[in-house]
């Protein structure tokens, strides 16, 4: 008898530094797992920061530009539409740059503002005609490229041949700095302006209403939708194939992928009812069938939460059914829906698959101001920079991505929030 | 009139509906003093009569605007001369578009001749005519129904019942709108699906191993006839989805294990909802940081030790998708986990075993179901991502097993065959929804499996 306890006591003593270490292994390598994704956050987020934190600075030039009228009106009238703004720019920087000789490097020379400083000097002589003939002193967006040189994103000491700026450009751009007339200041362009060809003028603002108009159709759709199922669910529906089906359904929409809710939009709302391509409505529409199953099982959730006490109450002091659950249970399971609708629609926000399938990848430059025009997405602007060779359009994607995150950011410390505030316990 | 417009009257119109319908109620039992005599509350009566004024304008209100434009066409058409009406599908659908740019006032292609001019005006007269009609309908109709109800207005008409009654039906036709949704997915990409089946048999496209669905726009062009075997797409979606889930079960199920059985509550206050984060993030950053960071950077690994690495390799786009499906089975796992009675582990560690014995012999195994339905809806995440595969994942189906290649996905050739133009009775776009079906099918498989696991063991424990 002791002896054999002796024996196991043995053999577990002899097994228990083993053991020990195997322990010790499991524990490091679950430390690491949940570092992992934690150091892969961070990473992500120290990219995207050091990429797109310059995007929101944009690099000037300042022009003395003289008004000439001999440029403007050749003979002797004024056409706003057809009067040769660029001319002026041109000559403004020839005046700069007097030793500059020879057409190809004059055309260099030209490159190192924007195409957009042409229509700032239209719309100036727009504003105030009476500017005709004066010489003015502006800002002028610089090009892109020379943005980049600024910001320190191309590199001057390599070859000249591998980066897409001259060695003149670089000598020119010293020489305006040092005589200050060049410098960084905030990239408004980037709110206001509508998707371009050109990085120094592309910006998010029809994106963004685009999204806008989209989180407003989805919204106004998917959040009576939604709840009015969860209500017929909970309180409703008998227990009936029906119903099961109606649940299991819901739940396998809810993982069904979303490409898939775009083929449905593109076959069902473009093709058979022949609603517009690339419009937000049509998006809304798609996003809002997406959100429907995650908004009704969280308000289904925020349904349970009320306690039966409540509905007996109410059904004891005479309460129809229908009084009961929209007089008392809705008002107290509001919270939980409006927070599930929160999350949703921040899922719909991110959301870029589906729309691909309904043609809002189209390359848009002006902002859509209503929900039939021709609009992007915000994630879908992204996706389309992202695509860009240009340099400078991985600059706008980071800062375009930090918008977006910023937004989501936003909705779910809303949802947070109402939750915290709103929310009963029982 | 504007659409908007006609919606605010009919709002207000059902604004005074109620009201009236309120006053009513009161008019017939005598005053507010004798209200009591209704049968039901004085806001029903207004409830009643808002329905009646509202619910069947709404409803023309909708009819009409969804079939006016294919009416307005095929009136257009009708109008043409004979020359016109004898062309083919495509061009009078141009021509017809010609029209409705001109009628709008916008640029138009070719030239504009007197019959467009003709047909322009015509369309705008339509137009204008059919918005009268639609005006003077809905609220004639509004207003009729309004009146209805106010005469049927009695002190003991039951008009909370007729109110709950219609609810009732309007919350049995949201519930229904997501059945609706699963039939419209699977009729739209099953009857695409079939005509593609049509031209290109079903048996080349499931074990058929070239993929190239160019179809050439002259019939002598080279390649005319574009190959349909999806094989390579199928492999290279489970290379992608094997990668991803080589990353992500590991990472998220000891993620899971470590919240659950070691970690202090302050780590997992703090990693909970970082890892939650790392679940919100759009799915096209994901992509943007695959194609931009990650694949440069796997690129540049792979030539350090002498491997040829193609720029948009299975490994990037496998690897970031792993990381993103991370939280997805940590939590399913965590809740696996966490349904297992606790007397379990206890009475393993009472019995002497460590920690780590507890969970793997005890724990896991008893938690196994749950945590492979978890993994089963996450291959069907991964196999319907869309957009990591399509900014970082190749357009060439190689059918290949190498990881450092580049491969294409279903999804990534979905969206290829269906952005841009496309007119829809070629096999190339009608492709797309074949590869739809299929994704479907698979992912709604997959997912009713992983479900199932998931609540039968759940309530296994309960």
């Amino acid at each position: 008898m002791t002896a054999s306890r002796k024996k196991s006591r043995e053999i577990v003593e002899a097994g228990l530094a083993r053991r020990r270490r195997k322990e010790a292994t499991f524990r490091a390598t679950g430390m690491l797992a949940t570092a992992v994704g934690v150091i892969f956050l961070g990473v992500f987020f120290a990219t995207l920061i050091v990429q797109g934190a310059s995007a929101f600075k944009q690099t000037f030039i300042k022009l003395d530009v003289v008004m000439s009228e001999s440029v403007l009106a050749p003979d002797g009238e004024l056409d706003l539409a057809y009067a040769d703004f660029d001319g002026l720019v041109r000559n403004a920087l020839r005046r700069d740059f007097p030793n500059v000789s020879g057409r190809g490097e004059r055309r260099e020379l030209y490159r190192l503002v924007s195409v957009a400083a042409g229509y700032e000097l239209r719309d100036l002589v727009a504003g105030d005609p009476s500017l005709l003939g004066s010489t003015v002193e502006i800002w002028v967006p610089a090009a892109s490229n020379v943005d980049m040189l600024i910001k320190g994103n191309i590199d001057p000491s390599i070859d000249e041949s591998l980066r897409p700026i001259s060695d003149a450009q670089v000598a020119w751009v010293e020489s305006l700095q040092r005589s200050d007339r060049l410098e960084t200041r905030f990239n408004t362009a980037l709110f206001t302006n509508g998707d371009s060809r050109e990085p120094e003028l592309a910006g998010i603002r029809g994106a963004l209403m685009g999204s806008f108009y989209m989180l407003i159709v989805t919204v106004a759709l998917a959040f009576p939708i939604g709840v009015a199922a969860a209500i017929y669910l909970e309180e409703f529906a008998p227990r009936s194939r029906w119903s099961d089906l109606i649940e299991v359904n819901i739940n396998n929409l809810a993982a069904v992928p979303s490409i898939v809710f775009g083929l449905l939009g593109l076959a069902v709302f473009i093709n058979w009812m022949a609603l517009p391509r690339s419009a937000p409505l049509v998006g809304g529409l798609v996003l809002s069938l997406l959100t429907l199953p995650v908004i009704i099982i969280a308000s289904r959730a925020a349904i349970q939460s009320v306690p039966p006490s409540i509905r007996e109450a109410a059904l004891g002091l005479g309460a129809s059914k229908m009084q009961v659950v929209f007089h008392h249970v809705l008002p107290l399971a509001l919270p939980g829906m409006l927070t599930g609708t929160i999350i949703g629609m921040s899922r719909a926000l991110g959301e870029s698959a589906p729309l691909l399938m309904i043609g809002m990848v189209a390359f848009i430059v002006d902002v859509p101001g209503s929900f039939t025009d021709p609009a992007t997405a915000l994630p879908v602007q992204v996706y389309l920079w992202a695509d860009s060779p240009e340099r400078a359009f991985a600059e706008r994607t980071s800062a375009a991505i930090i918008v977006l995150l910023g937004f989501l950011l936003m909705m779910n410390l809303a949802a947070v929030i109402i939750r915290k505030r709103m929310e009963r316990k029982w | 009139m504007q659409n908007l417009t006609l919606i605010l009257l009919l709002a207000a119109m059902a604004g005074g509906a109620f009201f009236m319908g309120r006053r009513r109620s009161f008019a017939v039992v005598g005053g507010l003093a004798h209200s009591a005599r209704l049968h039901s509350l004085p806001g029903y009566y207004g409830y009643f009569t808002l329905i009646w004024c509202l619910l069947p304008a709404l409803g023309l209100f909708l009819v009409w605007v969804l079939v006016e434009p294919k009416v307005i066409v095929a009136l257009i058409i009708e109008s043409l001369p004979g020359a016109q009406r004898t062309m083919s599908a495509g061009e009078l659908n141009l021509l017809v578009n010609n029209i409705q740019n001109l009628a709008a006032g916008d640029a138009i292609s070719g030239e504009i001749d007197a019959v467009m001019r003709d047909a322009a005006d015509r369309y705008n007269d339509y137009v204008a005519a059919s918005r009268r009609m639609l005006a003077a309908l809905t609220l004639g109709i509004a207003g009729l129904g309004g009146a209805i109800a106010l005469r049927r207005i009695r002190p003991e008409f039951r008009a909370r019942n007729r109110v709950e009654q219609v609810v009732l039906y309007l919350l049995i036709a949201a519930s229904s709108i997501a059945i609706l949704t699963t039939v419209g997915i699977v009729l739209s990409v099953l009857f695409e699906a079939i005509r593609f089946f049509r031209e290109v048999p079903l048996t080349e496209f499931l074990f058929g191993l070239s993929w190239s669905p160019q179809t050439a726009i002259r019939a002598d062009q080279v390649g005319s006839s574009g190959s349909f075997g999806a094989v390579p797409l199928f492999a290279g979606t489970l290379l992608i989805t094997a990668i991803a889930m080589v990353v992500a079960v590991p990472v998220g199920l000891m993620t899971a294990i470590y919240l659950a059985e070691y970690s202090s509550s302050r780590v997992r206050a703090v990693a909970k909802p970082l890892l939650e984060i790392l679940a919100g993030i759009p799915t096209v950053v994901y992509g943007f940081f695959a194609a931009l960071t990650v694949a440069p950077w796997v690129r540049t690994a792979g030539e350090s030790i002498g491997l040829e690495v193609a720029s948009e390799s299975a490994l990037a786009a496998g690897l970031v998708m792993g990381i993103m499906i991370i939280p997805l089975v940590s939590s399913l796992s965590d809740d696996a986990i966490h349904a297992v009675p606790t007397a379990m582990r206890d009475g393993a560690l009472g019995l002497g075993s460590t920690r780590s014995e507890a969970m793997v012999r005890v724990m896991l195994p008893a938690a196994l179901p749950g945590i492979v339905g978890g993994i089963l809806l996450a291959v069907s995440r991964a196999i319907g991502e869309t957009m990591i595969v399509v900014m970082a994942a190749g357009l060439a189906a190689n059918l290949t097993a190498n990881p450092f290649e580049a491969v294409t996905t279903v999804t990534v050739q979905i969206v290829t065959l269906l952005v841009g133009d496309q007119e829809f009775d070629s096999a190339k776009t009608l492709a797309a929804f074949a590869l739809g079906l299929m994704l479907f099918v698979v992912t709604l498989c997959l997912n009713v499996i992983g479900l199932t696991f998931v609540r039968k063991y759940r309530e296994q424990y309960e």
